[in-house]
């Protein structure tokens, strides 16, 4: 059977006054039913960008190629009607900070009987209001018929993502986005924001794509896992090879930035030295260069040559990185040993000028 | 809610009466601080070369020897029970609500004022209702197009209205569609009970006139306001539903930038309600605030005070208004 969700080399560009930002530049990967896409990535790394493009949610400025295939139906070049039609009822997507995302002067109940009846033109309200309030039920919120009418503001960050699930699920949609849906939530709350997300998963059958700079979320959630930088892929597999055998020095930086609690406590955190480069003027080469550790042991590809994405050991596991499959796993091996990079030692010194990324 | 429209309307009373404080005391108590004596004062609400006795009997008239705080007491008074002025054949009965009596005018303020209301109110209504709808419409088309030949070119007139003083634009209309061109010759006011089709037509230009310059305003506020709320995250959430482009708009985008318009415009409307001075004076219209010019340059003193306490009523219940629509309209506001 043919994936749900297939993108195939997807570039999407803005025109501004400054030049052409390259926000997604050749992304490529694919979704079945019933699995979990992670998509990680810094600030303005393109993730977001991505998950608009297949929502179609992107100003009309944009320039978008590529393919985007929903169900075989393909979607980046299609009718803006038809997408419409798609939208929230296919598709549905949720976002980052559930405040500013649900409208304050509604009802929550409406807002969820509004997202409803539009793809069910046939239902009455009071077939809209029921399934709004058993959805509301559905995701954990008490007094559902009772809290369908309160207003936004008059609900917790958790329960507000919560709504914010409940709407987006209410057409039984194939494919759900999650755009940082746990970023603006208390610590405590995102994890059973998380288990919620793949407990309706696992009931709805939908596929999943959860976009986060966080690796740890999507540790836990994601069958699949895609690492972005600068609007390319750097590194894309199983999530248990991204964690156990990642393949990209960015991966690795990634990783060693995320706090852990089996390290000790100086060598915790390691941040990735420098910035991510501006989207309108890519450095040359492998885009991550500047601030990579390992140039040297390429004899100056990295700067020169684009790397494309290639197949690493394992099924189903590519990296986009010119270091040999030996340097890798030697690197990798010195790395979890804990020892200093044995490459080069620090990473050019040159950091990117120009605007910073940019983050939609 | 109730009880939030009940507490805004104890604000309100208690509003009106220190607004009735400091109009009294400017007319009353600061030109006594000032050094002017009873006699001074009665001298004003005489007329031109008054005689000694004339102002004794002023002065007694308006009781201008009592304590201020009795004077003042008085004058709300005469508001609920009316008032007669001086003793004997000279009195002269205000009755209520006694806002004053004109002795220029040899007439109680009241019936005066109340005459020229309905001009104002027609007048503010009628170019009201245009400049919402030319506005709104405008600033909402100027956003969602915003760059184009049509936003550069409405922002571009919005500014004229804005800069262009009524009593140009107002007297440009008149020379060319009352004059040049007779399409609304013969500008006056005529009763909206007497004859609606004249009333309005007559109205046409005083009402094109004003709408203008707020229509200038609310295009550039409305633009400005659709251009942020458009922006909003709640938006993206819209469309991502997949409701059309138009329910997005008018829905949720439009619903949110009108908020803090209808704000504004309850002000605007009360303000003007006390009169629009300069288009009442270009066209001639007999409301208050032509009423309030007249009363100023014959510095009839009790019709002065009694305007500003007319305009300063509709704007406290313009407020008033104002606050009770905006927790209706935003519910963050309501508890």
């Amino acid at each position: 059977m043919a994936p749900l969700l297939e993108v195939r080399d997807l570039r999407i560009h803005f025109p501004t006054d400054d030049g052409l930002v390259k926000s997604v530049d050749g992304v490529s990967f694919s979704l079945e039913r019933g699995r979990t896409l992670g998509i990680v990535g810094e600030s303005g790394s393109g993730k977001s960008v991505t998950s608009l493009g297949i929502m179609g949610l992107h100003h009309g400025k944009a320039q978008i190629t590529g393919e985007i295939r929903l169900d075989g139906e393909e979607l980046a070049h299609a009718d803006q009607a038809r997408v419409r039609e798609l939208r929230g009822a296919k598709m549905a997507m949720i976002f980052q900070d559930p405040l500013s995302s649900l409208h304050p002067y509604y009802r929550v109940g409406d807002q969820i009987v509004e997202a409803y009846r539009i793809h069910h033109p046939q239902a009455t309200r009071k077939q809209a209001r029921q399934r709004a309030i058993d959805m509301l039920d559905r995701v954990g919120i008490p007094q559902p018929a009772v809290r369908a009418e309160d207003y936004p503001h008059q609900f917790s960050g958790g329960m507000r993502q919560r709504v914010m699930i409940a709407m987006a699920l209410c057409n039984d949609p194939e494919l759900l986005i999650a755009d940082e849906p746990t970023t603006a939530l208390d610590v405590t709350v995102q994890a059973q924001i998380l288990d919620l997300i793949s407990e309706l998963q696992a009931e709805f059958g939908s596929a999943v794509i959860i976009i986060t700079h966080d690796l740890g979320v999507v540790a836990e959630l994601a069958d699949d896992i895609l690492v972005m930088y600068a609007g390319r892929l750097a590194e894309y597999g199983p999530g248990a090879d991204i964690f156990g055998q990642p393949g990209h020095p960015y991966t690795w930086g990634l990783l060693a930035s995320m706090p852990r609690l089996d390290r000790e406590r100086q060598t915790r955190l390691v941040p990735i030295p420098g910035t991510p480069p501006s989207l309108i003027q890519v450095p040359p080469g492998c885009p991550f260069h500047p601030r990579c550790r390992y140039t040297a042991l390429t004899g100056g590809r990295c700067q020169t040559e684009v790397p494309v994405l290639r197949a690493a050991v394992t099924r189903g596991h590519a990296t986009a990185c010119h270091l040999t499959a030996a340097q890798t796993a030697r690197e990798r091996a010195a790395l979890s040993a804990g020892q200093v990079p044995a490459g080069a030692g620090e990473p050019d010194a040159r950091e990117p000028v120009l605007p910073g990324g940019v983050e939609t | 809610m109730i009880t939030f429209i009940l507490r805004r309307l104890i604000a309100a009373v208690f509003l009106l009466v220190v607004v009735s404080m400091v109009i009294f005391s400017i007319f009353f108590l600061l030109p006594k601080l000032g050094g002017q004596t009873n006699y001074g004062l009665a001298t004003q609400y005489v007329g031109r070369n008054p005689t000694r006795a004339a102002v004794l009997q002023m002065e007694a008239a308006l009781g201008l020897d009592k304590p201020v705080y009795q004077q003042y007491w008085d004058y709300l008074r005469a508001i609920v029970v009316g008032e007669h002025y001086g003793t004997g054949v000279t009195s002269v009965y205000c009755p209520p609500p006694c806002f004053g009596y004109s002795f220029r005018n040899q007439q109680p303020v009241w019936p005066m004022m109340v005459s020229s209301i309905p001009v104002t109110v027609s007048l503010a209504f009628g170019a009201a209702v245009l400049w919402l709808a030319g506005g709104i419409a405008i600033g909402v088309v100027s956003a969602l197009k915003r760059g184009s030949i049509i936003d550069r070119l409405s922002m571009t007139i919005a500014l004229a209205g804005v800069s262009l003083p009524i009593f140009f634009t107002g007297l440009v209309s008149l020379a060319l569609f009352s004059y040049k061109w007779p399409i609304f010759p013969n500008v006056q006011f005529v009763p909206l009970t007497q004859n609606p089709a004249l009333w309005a037509r007559n109205l046409v230009l005083p009402w094109v006139t004003l709408a203008f310059l707020y229509a200038a305003l609310y295009a550039r506020l409305t633009r400005a306001g659709m251009l942020e709320t458009m922006g909003e995250d709640y938006i993206r959430t819209a469309r991502a539903k997949g409701l059309p482009e138009r329910t997005v708009i008018c829905k949720h985008g439009l619903r949110a930038a009108l908020t803090p318009i209808v704000t504004i415009f309850g002000l605007d409307l009360g303000l003007l309600l006390g009169g629009a001075v300069l288009t009442e004076y270009t066209f001639s219209l007999h409301g208050l605030g032509l009423f309030t010019i007249e009363a100023v340059q014959n510095q009839d003193f009790p019709e002065v005070m009694g305007v500003v306490m007319l305009a300063s009523f509709f704007i406290v219940i313009a407020n008033l208004v104002v606050d009770v629509l905006y927790a209706v309209l935003d519910p963050r506001v309501r508890y």
